[in-house]
């Protein structure tokens, strides 16, 4: 269970990664964030969001039509 | 940005005004500073409309043969001289706006001001506001005025340079 969820579902580019970065600003380092999102293309984003800031990203799946990432907010 | 790693930067010279040439910079932008990078908006010519206290963007098909928007299940382009018509951009203009709001998509105005709390540094074209006269009170806060060399100058540094 991650210690914050960040509702994204409905969110079209770049929203989903803004609010991500706003919600991981407040949060320690080590705590994780899930982030639910209907956009497919936050696949690939999480992804290329991660690498670039050095944030960990734990997991990603998609049930239902619901992409969710895990974040550690390491960086 | 404090407690951010990255250390790149990005800048951005931003030249149209127009409510659909409005969204690739603003989400770079605001992308980019998410992600770490310093970023840079140099405003000219008809973009430095975007950084008037009321925006009021439209679009026109006029001109632009690539633009189609979804129709009962197809795509619709509207030829130039149905374009041309009175009415015709405040046409296009609410049909895009209902497709952004019905997708999701974020306004110019969330967008503009998500890039300056993350800190997007915004210069405005000195030579445009004479050129065009529009007076610094009609401006939002926060964009400095100058020239081509600031923005020379903060290119030399950046590693991604974009015109748009």
């Amino acid at each position: 269970m991650a210690d914050q969820v960040l509702d994204a579902k409905g969110l079209n580019c770049p929203l989903p990664i803004l609010r991500t970065k706003k919600a991981l600003k407040d949060m320690p380092t080590g705590a994780t964030l899930e982030v639910l999102a209907t956009d497919p293309g936050a696949v690939k984003d999480f992804e290329a969001f991660c690498r670039t800031t050095g944030n960990e990203l734990v997991s990603s799946g998609e049930a239902g039509g619901i992409y969710s990432f895990v974040i550690k907010h390491t960086a | 940005m404090s407690g951010d790693t990255n250390e790149k930067s990005m800048s951005i010279i931003v030249t149209k005004g127009t409510l659909d040439w409005a969204y690739p910079p603003f989400i770079l932008a605001t992308t980019a500073a998410a992600m770490g990078l310093d970023v840079t908006m140099f405003f000219t010519f008809y973009g430095l409309t975007l950084l008037k206290k009321d925006l009021d963007l439209k679009v026109n098909p006029l001109g632009n043969a690539a633009m189609e928007m979804p129709m009962g299940g197809g795509h619709m382009a509207m030829p130039n001289i149905l374009a041309a018509l009175p009415g015709a951009t405040a046409l296009t203009t609410n049909m895009m706006k209902n497709m952004i709001k019905k997708k999701g998509v974020a306004s110019i105005e969330e967008l503009r001001e998500l890039a300056i709390e993350a800190d997007v540094k915004m210069i405005a074209c000195q030579m445009t506001m004479d050129l065009f006269e529009y007076k610094k009170e009609d401006m939002i806060d926060g964009p400095v005025l100058g020239g081509a060399a600031s923005w020379v100058d903060v290119a030399t540094r950046s590693d991604i340079n974009l015109y748009i």
